[in-house]
């Protein structure tokens, strides 16, 4: 077998990606590609663009010039493209965003019905096999204000799969949660990366980022100041901007 | 002064033969009012400034003046109008009937879009970035999320409302209509016992609200059902 026929395929592609809210230049000429089965850990301070950028790719946020390519779809303002998209495109978010009034299993129903016109019983069926793969099968009759905080995030994760997306986007996942179930939720993050997800992470976990990540980016200011792997990036902090940063978090 | 205790219990059953009418107007204009109401919210929320203006102006002529000036615009007013007489309104228009039950729609509409516009508005704007990112159309995501949540969130002040439209309807008797209150009138100009028959209306209107605070509490039960404390 060749080496050329085993290069990753690029599934997400940003060029010269530029995003102001107003007067505020948001993301400053992004450049980024992401391979299949690439698992990229974006970190920086607040205020850097990370969750513009992430958002920018299922078009939660419209970017001002440049190109998004995901999966061979460019994002326009074509509403056929940014759906294909976000069929292909899962998306976790800080604070959960679980539907109140609909049960564990009916938020995992409702996308798969609606979206895929699946029958009940199979989008059921589907979910609750979700469920079991985030350890939370037995909660899939009640309501998210039933469950802990970590487990509403893994509700999330499972919901966000029932559309089977080929690419995940993590938007500060484990912030919003208390210490003590930081990790249940990084667990499930970590087996779905040993599943070969593709997975584009923003985080300040730095412990996950080095065990998980493939590539970890360092922005600031609405740049990529640095892009490496987990290695090079903890041992060997190119710029001074990165170091700086890293200075500050791995202090503590 | 003669208070006559007994006359506040013999007027009710009299009282109670303009309550069919009492509730026809408050069911009719409830239902016509809340479709006004759901298509002026939609206007407002459209983002469309051809669309969102003229519902404003609409909520603000309609909230901003007494329902009596607009009853008697529509009754007094409009049948002076030629092209009115001659087209379909007239219909609606020539029975105080009809000019009672447009006149509290009307008026009931617009308060209620403006309920309907602070329910959709208090959704967290989360759930529906949760719904677009599982490919939800725009359309789904306000049927199936926002619609639900925002019912909720409406609930108490839309009760407010729907007995607010209640006692609306005694207005009517100023046109000559004889609901509940316009047969009290009557009774009160044959019997000269204002405070007694007064007495009586009050205690039925008393008793329709209590049902109707009854009736929102269960529905806002059941719209809670997901809220755990």
């Amino acid at each position: 077998m060749s080496l050329a026929n085993t290069a990753p395929k690029t599934v997400i592609s940003l060029q010269d990606v530029d995003k102001y809210f107003g007067e505020f230049h948001a993301l400053r000429k992004i450049n980024l590609t992401v391979a299949k089965g690439e698992r990229i850990v974006i970190c920086g301070p607040s205020g850097s663009g990370k969750s513009t950028l992430i958002r920018c790719i299922n078009r939660l946020e419209e970017h001002n010039s440049g190109k998004i390519i995901v999966d061979g779809h460019e994002l326009t303002d074509q509403v056929k493209d940014i759906d294909a998209v976000r069929r292909e495109v899962g998306m976790v978010f800080q604070n959960f965003n679980l539907f109140p009034h609909l049960t564990i299993v009916e938020n995992l129903m409702l996308a798969p019905r609606l979206v895929r016109k699946t029958a009940k019983a199979e989008a059921r069926k589907h979910a609750m096999t979700l469920l079991e793969r985030v350890r939370i099968p037995e909660q899939a009759d009640k309501y998210p204000s039933q469950l802990s905080g970590g487990q509403q995030q893994r509700v999330a994760i499972a919901r966000a799969l029932c559309m089977n997306p080929a690419i995940m986007l993590f938007d500060e996942p484990t912030s919003a949660l208390d210490p003590e179930m930081i990790n249940e939720v990084l667990e499930v993050m970590t087996d779905l990366a040993k599943e070969g997800m593709t997975m584009i992470c923003v985080t300040h976990e730095m412990g996950f980022a080095r065990s998980v990540a493939d590539t970890v980016v360092f922005m600031d200011a609405g740049e990529i100041v640095e892009r490496n792997t987990p290695e090079e990036f903890f041992k060997n902090p190119q710029e001074e901007r990165t170091q700086k940063f890293l200075k500050q978090i791995l202090s503590h | 002064m003669n208070f006559d205790f007994s006359l506040i219990i013999s007027s009710i059953p009299q009282l109670l033969e303009g309550l069919g009418l009492t509730f026809q107007l408050w069911i009719f204009s409830g239902i016509f009012g809340l479709l006004l109401a759901i298509v002026l919210m939609l206007m407002r929320i459209s983002g469309k400034w051809y669309l969102s203006a003229p519902a404003m102006v609409y909520i603000y002529i309609f909230r901003g003046t007494p329902i009596l000036v607009q009853l008697f615009i529509i009754y007094h007013g409009l049948p002076q109008v030629e092209f009115i007489r001659e087209s379909f309104l007239w219909v609606v228009l020539r029975e105080p009937f009809g000019c009672g039950i447009l006149a509290l729609t009307l008026n009931t509409g617009a308060y209620v879009s403006e309920i309907l516009r602070g329910g959709v508005k208090g959704v967290p704007k989360g759930l529906g970035e949760a719904g677009a990112a599982l490919g939800l159309s725009k359309m789904h995501r306000f049927i199936y999320i926002t619609t639900p949540l925002a019912v909720r969130l409406a609930i108490p002040a839309y009760s407010n409302d729907v007995i607010s439209l209640m006692k609306s309807t005694a207005l009517v008797s100023t046109i000559t209509l004889l609901d509940m209150m316009g047969i009290a009138r009557v009774i009160v100009s044959e019997t000269y016992a204002p405070y007694e028959i007064f007495i009586s209306l009050m205690i039925i209107y008393l008793v329709i609200t209590w049902a109707t605070q009854k009736a929102f509490a269960l529905f806002e039960r059941r719209m809670s059902r997901h809220i755990i404390q």
